[in-house]
Parts: C-alpha cells; sequence; structure tokens
C-alpha cells in the first residue's frame, strides 16, 4: 500500500479520529488528509480540487480536513476555523466550510456570523461554542499534529498517512491518487 | 562542500539583516539558534517555509530559540520581502562573495542561491542538528522542533561542546 517513491516521506503523526470531519467511507482505499486554512487562496483552490475529485472518484475516496490556520498572515484564518469547529457541534461543518472557502473574498468576522445565521445554526450555542474554548482546543490540536507531521504550508496533503509533496492542482493529485 | 553536521562548531559570520545594520551569530551565544538557508526571497506562496517558521514563533519561542534567515538576496529586497509578508525574524544577506552559505555546505554552485537547508545551533554555538532539504520541497518545521527539544533533554551542552574538541 506505501507509496513507493515515499519512503522518507513525513508521516500523519495522528490518525484519523473520531473528532476529525470526514467525507466518504472508511472502507475507501485511499485517504486524503488536507491541513489548511480558510483564509488561503491556494486552499480555496485546494477546495475545488477536492470537491472534484471526489466527484470523480467516488467511493474510492475518503477525506479529512483539519484546520491550519496560519494566522501571522491571515487575521481571520483562526476565527474562521474556530466557526467550522463551532458548526461541528450542530452538525454543519461542512455547510460551513463550504461557505468560507466558496465565499472567500468576503470573509471576515461579520460574514462568519451572517453565514452562521444562514445555514439556520442556533447562534446562542454557536457563540458559546467559541466563547468556551472548546472550538479553539480542536484547532489547536490541528495544529499541533501538523508540525508534527511535517506540516509545511497550506494547504498540506496527506494521502494514506504520507505527505504529498506535489502541486494541489487536479490534474498532478488525480494521477498521484491513481499511482498509490 | 558537504552540509556541516551535528557536532561542527558552528562557523561565525556578520550579515546585513538591512542595509544599514548588520546581525553576528555571535550576538545569540547564551540561546539556541535555527540557522535557515533558502533560496530566494518572493517565493509565490503564502504558505511557504518562511511563512510557516514565522507562524510557529510561538513554538520556537517555547525553546527560547532565534530564527535567522540567510538567502543570497541584498538586504534591499530582504527589507522588503519582511515587511510584505510580516517576518518576525531577521533576513540575512549572504551576497557575493556567498561566504556564509559556502562555509555551511549551503551554497548550489549552479544556481548561485542557497540550498534549501536547517541548522539548530546549541547555546554555545555549536551545530546539534542539520538537514538538507530535497530541491523544491518544503522541509516544514517537525525536524527543527524536535532538535530543540533535543537540546534540552540533554546535559549542559557547554561540556559537551568542549568534549567534543578533545
Amino acid at each position: 500500500m506505501e507509496p513507493i517513491d515515499l519512503e522518507h516521506a513525513p508521516r500523519l503523526s495522528a490518525a484519523l479520529n473520531e473528532r476529525d470531519h470526514i467525507l466518504g467511507p472508511e472502507n475507501a482505499p485511499l485517504t486524503l488528509v488536507e491541513y489548511g486554512d480558510y483564509e488561503c487562496p491556494h486552499c480555496r483552490r485546494a477546495h475545488s480540487v477536492v470537491k472534484a475529485l471526489r466527484k470523480a472518484m467516488g467511493k474510492k475516496l475518503r477525506y479529512a480536513f483539519r484546520s491550519f490556520p496560519l494566522s501571522a498572515v491571515h487575521p481571520t484564518a483562526v476565527m474562521a476555523a474556530e466557526g467550522a469547529e463551532s458548526a461541528a457541534r450542530q452538525g454543519k461543518f461542512w455547510e460551513l466550510h463550504d461557505m468560507l472557502f466558496e465565499n472567500q473574498d468576503m470573509l471576515g468576522p461579520d460574514a462568519i456570523v451572517v453565514w452562521a445565521q444562514y445555514l439556520n445554526l442556533d447562534m446562542k450555542a454557536f457563540r458559546a461554542r467559541i466563547e468556551d474554548g472548546t472550538a479553539r482546543a480542536k484547532v489547536r490540536e490541528d495544529r499541533a499534529s501538523g508540525i508534527r507531521s511535517g506540516v509545511n504550508g497550506t494547504p498540506t496533503m496527506f494521502v494514506n498517512g504520507f505527505r504529498y509533496n506535489g502541486l494541489t492542482e487536479y490534474g498532478e493529485l488525480a494521477e498521484y491518487l491513481q499511482s498509490v | 562542500m558537504p552540509l556541516l553536521k551535528a557536532g561542527t562548531r558552528a562557523p561565525e559570520f556578520k550579515l546585513n539583516c538591512t542595509p544599514d545594520q548588520k546581525i553576528a551569530l555571535s550576538d545569540f551565544i547564551g540561546r539556541p539558534v535555527v540557522l535557515v538557508f533558502y533560496p530566494a526571497d518572493w517565493s509565490p506562496v503564502c504558505g511557504d517555509q518562511l511563512g510557516l517558521y514565522n507562524e510557529l514563533m510561538p513554538e520556537f519561542g517555547q525553546f527560547d530559540a532565534q530564527v535567522l534567515a540567510i538567502s543570497v538576496d541584498l538586504a534591499w529586497s530582504h527589507t522588503a520581502y519582511g515587511k510584505d509578508r510580516k517576518l518576525r525574524f531577521p533576513l540575512l544577506s549572504d551576497a557575493h562573495p556567498h561566504d556564509v552559505s559556502s562555509g555551511y555546505g549551503a551554497f548550489r554552485e549552479n544556481e548561485g542561491v542557497c540550498e534549501r537547508a536547517l541548522f539548530v545551533i546549541d547555546r554555545d554555538g555549536v551545530i546539534r542538528w542539520s538537514y538538507l532539504s530535497p530541491t523544491g520541497v518544503n522541509p516544514g518545521a517537525d525536524g527543527i522542533l524536535r532538535a530543540l527539544e533535543g537540546l534540552d533533554r540533554k546535559a549542559p551542552s557547554r561540556k559537551e561542546a568542549a568534549h567534543g574538541t578533545h
């Protein structure tokens, strides 16, 4: 199962677990784990790539997203990540995740609240999960596992546990996934 | 010249970080130094190697470590680049004749730029870990953090360094 050309590649230090946000079947032969930042333009492009890959590969691909906000350059990234984590408590992680990436040019503290309202989230609970630090704890957990896994910027992808060093473009990533 | 290895005393240098300011390695005796050689300013991504290290300043700070990044770019470029990317550590200019990167084994002769090479130097100026990243691959930070952890686990490095020279 191991990719032949990646014997020295950094490996995912934390296996997928019940706290992760995962799409696709557990028994899929390919698992793609992304560390990303909602304010990063490259991650927005990767978001489209992943959507297209999931559509094309169907049950062959399982996908998980973990947050790696680059707060030094992206002032709203941490808030966005915490918002997505808080939405997850109401079963709407992927809905807010999609809105954050697909409307990235409008991203800001107010926009996150508006989108959460648009998704009919219980706003009191949504704010509470952010204010009590539970959302932040998960974002920090993701960041820490990312650092230990060799995340080298955003987006960083891991395929079946190994860091993917190629371009996050559809052609390159699809070709790589098919070669594994 | 191959990359300098762990156990070697880190060669002293004094380089411009701005057009009128210089920084020497010996300025940081008493603190661990993370020395980052990188090919060039203005790489076309935001989550690049230096951006990552910038983001991880709190993690490096836990070890009281100072990050110094070196490329062959001129101090004028470094000043603009550091400001643009909001970098919180100095960028040093190893412009012609590239003695510092050459001395560390981190100069790519054919292209005239630095390798993507990392060094962790202990509080006494001895290299404790070095790593040459494959071309075009951003090495991340896990290796650096592991090396910094290693420094703290070891006996006082002054003694070890002295021992190493006998």
